[in-house]
């Protein structure tokens, strides 16, 4: 039988194919600090989800805890990502990484 | 609108629908699962010192997880410290929006977000709570105290914000510590003195939380309070935009 984790899980990989996507064709640093939280969400949505995908299965505490773990550190990082950013923009005023192959927009 | 035209997007999007739908498949392929380690959750959480599975895993069981989690908060906020703008700090303040209406509202929400990250902290023991959604919860009124003008921006933080920072690593370092000298491993907590050492760490936790979060917020952008202002036209419509948002 289908657990209601199932969508859950389900919905995450759409969220880290979609943020997969964002991440590959952008190469503003701050949408790219944005595609990349929402893989990263994805990817929660998935460990919250995976454990509860039959129906009647308990919810697994260990990736709950996990994730919660997951999330303060993805807060954190995208917060200094933040920082580097603001960093790379005062001294050079470019938004993108110096040696991104991709065409100037 | 820095985004790449062309073939590479087309071999994205390919490759982001290929991904989801073989994730997708190879989810709905897993076989049954098993309890996992739900039932030895359970099974110890008399011994945990907490009532709350999810805080038993966090603090108990999987200590270390914490351990470094709080670890790396220390280091983004130091990182974030270092990569500050340069230049003067002693750009004097925005001045904060007038409205009483704002003052108000922030000195009414203020007191109870305290309040509210108190009963998180106390609940994380037997129901969802704990000690960083109760840091996030202060850290948001620091920063609403930020945004209206109430606290001031710093220069470098003051003894007392650099204690806040570290005293949650330096009280779980020494708690994890303490069953060393009984001839026990590090992190374990004897069943006796488990809810004790939990509830120390974690409120020493909530307020380095808060600190880290809030400092994360205020302390990246001392120069910048008057980004939107006229006499910086380099920062053309995008940087207003971003501003606003």
């Amino acid at each position: 039988m289908i657990g209601g984790g199932l969508i859950y899980a389900m919905a995450g990989v759409v969220l880290f194919a979609i943020g997969l996507y964002g991440f590959i064709i952008h190469a503003h640093l701050v949408r790219r600090l944005i595609a990349f939280n929402i893989m990263g969400s994805g990817v929660f949505l998935v460990l919250v989800g995976l454990p509860q995908r039959v129906a009647g299965t308990p919810p697994d505490r260990v990736s709950e805890a996990l994730v919660l773990t997951g999330i303060v550190v993805a807060v954190s990082a995208t917060a200094f990502g933040l920082a580097l950013v603001r960093r790379l923009y005062d001294l050079t005023g470019e938004t993108r990484l110096p040696n991104d192959p991709r065409p100037e927009p | 609108m820095s985004a790449v035209y062309g073939p590479i997007r087309q071999i994205a999007a390919a490759l982001a629908w290929i991904l989801g739908i073989g994730l997708s498949a190879a989810i709905v392929a897993l076989s049954r699962p098993d309890f996992g380690l739900a039932e030895l959750v359970e099974a110890h959480l008399e011994e945990s010192g907490v009532r709350h599975p999810v805080t038993a895993v966090l603090l108990n069981y999987r200590g270390y997880d914490t351990l470094l989690e709080i670890a790396v908060l220390l280091l983004a906020v130091l990182g974030i410290l270092a990569f500050r703008p340069p230049g003067p700090a002693s750009i004097p303040d925005a001045a904060p929006d007038s409205s009483p209406v704002l003052a108000a509202l922030s000195r009414l929400i203020v007191p109870l977000i305290v309040l509210a990250a108190g009963y998180l902290l106390w609940a994380g023991a037997h129901r969802p709570g704990g000690a960083f959604q109760a840091g996030a919860v202060l850290a948001g009124g620091g920063v609403l105290l930020r945004l209206t003008g109430t606290i001031p921006s710093f220069e470098s933080p003051n003894a007392w914000l650099r204690v806040s920072l570290v005293v949650g690593l330096g009280v779980f370092l020494a708690v994890a510590a303490l069953p060393l000298f009984e001839g026990s491993r590090l992190l374990e907590y004897r069943t006796a003195e488990a809810a004790m050492a939990i509830l120390v760490v974690e409120s020493a936790l909530t307020v380095s939380i808060a600190a880290i979060l809030a400092t994360a917020f205020i302390g990246a952008a001392p120069p910048r309070i008057r980004c939107m202002s006229p006499s910086r036209p380099a920062h053309s419509a995008e940087g207003e935009r971003a501003g606003q948002s």
